[in-house]
């Protein structure tokens, strides 16, 4: 059994508007909300790196829970947008926390990283004590390193996520996930090294519209619970109009999926746990309350996890 | 009504915009279908045949106009 402690989040202080990004873009900043349902998204300062995003989002996420951090069994950083091949970023964040020597691993996997990690986690954290799950992401750094393509620059935005995930208590409990991947649809969604980003974003939102809700009711039927049960839906804030389909499948009222996508932007991996700190600050969890995690991403890799309020 | 009515009505139930009248013509470049319509589209689609189409076939080149969709329609319905 693990339970989820306590999230974390960072975003950096530059705001990007439409308008910026629409001017450079040569479109209508009402086209990007339209498309996207993003009106902002937050850019890293030039030297702020993916470590430096995910050290706060953890900090964050340990002052929260008042976890000593030599009480610390593993850290799991995922992030698609990594600055270079190797050593992955997960090392230096845990030594930045004061954890060297802890085992630190990296998950090189945009979007549906950190829904991954957590299942990852909630399965170590039995052997290992309380895992630390940070997602990172410099997306600015990805769009801007490669001529403007107005169809993914005006989507993506930088930040980091955390949560610990602890074998013994917290504020809900890991109840089930559901994991998926299909690399059949590996060159859909690509970030080649000093390439532009590529995304087929027909194939990315057809594929889905159809695997996302499709997992959340495998979960569902596994815990005999209807989507109607569920509390709160925290997504991956992948697009406004891919949550609100999603919800729309579900038949389950727009409201209960939190969404944050409009002022950060898509943040891939990072964006659950972002979205998660922000949801847990603001309501919490409750009580027998159902709460779905759930993501969707480049490999294309997806699933959801279930918890149940503690 | 012949298959191709079929899809049309289907296609301009989801898409509330005239459909081209060459059934070769993309119905993206078009603006008929944005990238949020496909998916309504092709459940529509299934409802209206009897079919399931599998996730490995959901692939938006073979639903990227009514000639298209046509073939793919005609070779999955029972």
């Amino acid at each position: 059994m693990a339970f989820l402690r306590a999230f974390g989040s960072y975003v950096p202080e530059r705001v990007v508007a439409n308008a910026e990004l629409a001017e450079r873009l040569g479109c209508d900043p009402g086209w990007i909300l339209n498309v996207s349902g993003i009106a902002e998204r937050r850019f890293a300062a030039p030297g702020e790196s993916i470590v430096d995003m995910g050290v706060q989002a953890a900090s964050d996420c340990l002052d929260r829970a008042g976890q000593d951090r030599a009480g610390l069994g593993c850290l799991i950083l995922s992030s698609g947008s990594s600055e270079r091949r190797f050593p992955g970023p997960a090392a230096e964040t845990a030594a930045r926390l004061g954890l060297a020597g802890v085992p630190a691993l990296d998950l090189p996997m945009a979007s549906a990283g950190s829904l991954f990690a957590l299942a990852m986690a909630a399965q170590l954290s039995e052997s290992c004590g309380p895992v630390l799950v940070v997602a990172s992401e410099k997306m600015s750094a990805v769009i801007e390193g490669a001529p403007l393509d107005r169809n993914t620059a005006i989507l993506f935005g930088d930040g980091a996520g955390a949560c610990l995930v602890d074998p013994s208590a917290g504020a809900a409990r890991v109840e089930r996930w559901r994991l998926h991947s299909d690399g059949a649809f590996a060159d859909n969604l690509r970030l080649e090294f000093g390439q532009a980003l590529h995304m087929d974003g027909r194939t990315v939102i057809l594929q889905a519209s159809r695997k996302l809700p499709a997992a959340i009711q495998e979960v569902l039927q596994d815990a005999s619970l209807a989507p109607a049960a569920v509390g709160a839906f925290l997504m991956h804030q992948a697009n406004q109009n891919l949550i609100d389909k999603i919800a729309r499948t579900l038949e389950v009222a727009p409201e209960k999926f939190f969404s944050n996508i409009s002022r950060y932007g898509n943040t891939s991996s990072a964006s659950m746990l972002i979205a998660a700190a922000e949801w847990s600050a603001q309501h919490g969890f409750r009580k027998g309350e159902a709460v779905i995690f759930g993501g969707f991403g480049a490999g294309f890799h997806w699933g959801s996890l279930l918890a149940i309020g503690s | 009504m012949s298959i191709q009515d079929r899809i049309l009505a289907v296609v301009r139930s989801v898409a509330h915009k005239p459909v081209p009248a060459d059934p070769e013509e993309s119905l993206f470049d078009s603006g008929v279908l944005d990238s949020f319509a496909l998916p309504d589209m092709v459940s529509a689609l299934e409802k209206e045949f009897g079919i399931k189409v599998p996730d490995a076939d959901l692939n938006p080149r073979k639903f990227d106009s009514i000639s298209r969709i046509s073939s793919y329609i005609e070779v999955h319905v029972p």
